[in-house]
């Protein structure tokens, strides 16, 4: 099976790890993946006001790359790469005059031919679950797992679980053997947004979810989006620093705990990417050798 | 006070609705989006209190309060609104609305990361996370700042020091040429 990949700017750099352990995965199961040619940058969110016609012309210029390599599916990794991509898909197909306008901005026309996947709606829907149970290897026993969803489910475009109570990375931990606990804190907004120009505001919405992961005693907390990660990760040490708390959670990408129940290799994974360390508690578990 | 006198009541939420379509008349000020509001503590002004300021028609409060520019965008107001208004979706008009009318800026700091972020696109076709993080916090005179996290994401791989540029970057150039910076609406 070959499908379209539109990795977007934060996997080639702060979440290579992510890009890294989806394709190892992608690759056991079988599944090839081509790039967008020279695809761009979505816009992400500073585009929105700035320049709305842009925030849509941007994206559609990545469908248009897509159709011409041939393409008819395309999974972003990225919950806001994948929310545009779709979005603007949606939005041409319903209304004629924004796609005859942004064909003219861009100077191609899109057919309407790309569907757009995230990886978790990827893997339900087109890996099926059964395929991805008899890839598991070695099943992650005792590994206490919060998932963090993030705002996936609610951005524009994204219909792929229950936008206040999801349970699709859940069911994924069920399958790779791991304990997914329930928690208070899936899809409390982490402010990766804010983290750069109103940092304060980002440290105390993650401390709060670290808070939240902590009390239910786990192992580390799951994830799919780069920002995410990014923002509960590298932030723990300032979050200690400022509110004396002692945090020391590993933030593991989705796709890095499949890959580690498929029995793929840690720095294939990335997992020495990570800025807190999975390696002891990964060890102690029993899912990688010393 | 201009709502209570003028003949145009709805200016200010017609503008809106025009905008994006959504229809502040419809709000019951039931305060859900301002209850559920991960950012509120950091509001000068709730998104409840946005909207009402909306439906009175005062747009000298709304447009200079620092609201619509520190909102995540995380969409939790507008999933839980009972009215279904996407309230999100007005905190981004609300941002096109104060640039529009040249106001000053709640959070000019969001503004400049934005911009240098469109910029970034611009000249390479994609974000260069390093490059767009730097000159942010020069352009703000704090170069300094989070610079202690440069030595662990450079040790992890996270650095992109060289960045990347895109085949087709005048293509992209073209692209911001044509787009139209901000959308005509009705007045």
């Amino acid at each position: 099976m070959q499908v379209g990949y539109y990795p977007g700017c934060s996997l080639e750099s702060s979440a290579k790890e992510f890009d890294l352990s989806i394709r190892a995965i992608l690759q056991e199961m079988k599944i090839s993946l081509k790039d967008i040619p020279d695809w761009n940058c979505c816009g992400a969110s500073p585009a929105h006001y700035l320049n709305e016609e842009l925030a849509q012309a941007l994206p559609y210029r990545n469908l248009v790359k897509a159709e011409e390599a041939g393409l008819d599916r395309v999974i972003s990794p990225c919950p806001a790469c994948y929310s545009h991509l779709k979005h603007i898909h949606e939005e041409v197909l319903k209304e004629t005059h924004l796609a005859d306008r942004l064909e003219s901005i861009v100077g191609k026309k899109y057919n309407g031919g790309i569907v757009s996947k995230h990886l978790l709606d990827f893997i339900k829907e087109d890996i099926g679950f059964d395929r991805l149970k008899s890839s598991v290897k070695l099943p992650l026993s005792r590994l206490r797992v919060v998932n963090y969803y993030g705002c996936l489910t609610r951005l524009p475009g994204v219909r792929i679980d229950d936008m206040e109570n999801p349970t699709l990375m859940d069911e994924v931990i069920s399958i790779l053997g791991g304990e997914a606990l329930e928690w208070s804190h899936k899809t409390e907004c982490c402010g990766a947004s804010l983290s750069v120009s109103r940092t304060e505001i980002a440290l105390r919405l993650v401390n709060s979810i670290l808070e939240a992961a902590k009390e239910r005693q786990v192992d580390c907390i799951a994830v799919v989006c780069p920002l995410c990660q990014s923002n509960l990760d590298t932030r723990q040490g300032d979050i200690n620093k400022r509110f004396g708390t002692t945090y020391e959670i590993p933030i593991l990408y989705l796709s890095q705990l499949i890959g580690l129940a498929q029995k793929l290799n840690y720095s294939q994974l990335g997992l020495d990417r990570l800025v807190t360390s999975p390696q002891n508690i990964l060890i102690e578990k029993g899912i990688i050798e010393k | 006070m201009s709502y209570l006198n003028s003949q145009d009541i709805h200016q200010f939420r017609n503008r809106v609705l025009a905008l994006n379509g959504e229809d502040v008349s419809r709000c019951i000020q039931c305060g859900k989006c301002s209850a559920g509001c991960p950012i509120s503590p950091e509001m000068d002004l709730q998104p409840n209190q946005v909207i009402r300021f909306i439906q009175i028609n005062d747009p000298a409060t709304v447009l200079k309060c620092s609201t619509m520019w520190i909102c995540a965008s995380c969409q939790t107001c507008s999933v839980r609104c009972p009215e279904e208004i996407d309230i999100a979706k007005i905190m981004d008009s609300l941002r096109k609305l104060a640039l529009e009318a040249k106001v000053p800026v709640g959070e000019e700091k969001v503004v400049k990361f934005d911009e240098i972020f469109l910029d970034s696109i611009r000249k390479r076709g994609r974000v260069h996370e390093l490059e767009l993080v730097m000159k942010y916090n020069l352009a703000l005179l704090q170069p300094f700042k989070d610079a202690h996290l440069g030595p662990v994401m450079f040790a992890r791989g996270k650095l992109g020091i060289l960045g990347h540029k895109i085949k087709e970057v005048r293509k992209i150039k073209e692209i911001f040429k044509n787009s139209r910076r901000i959308k005509q609406s009705e007045s």
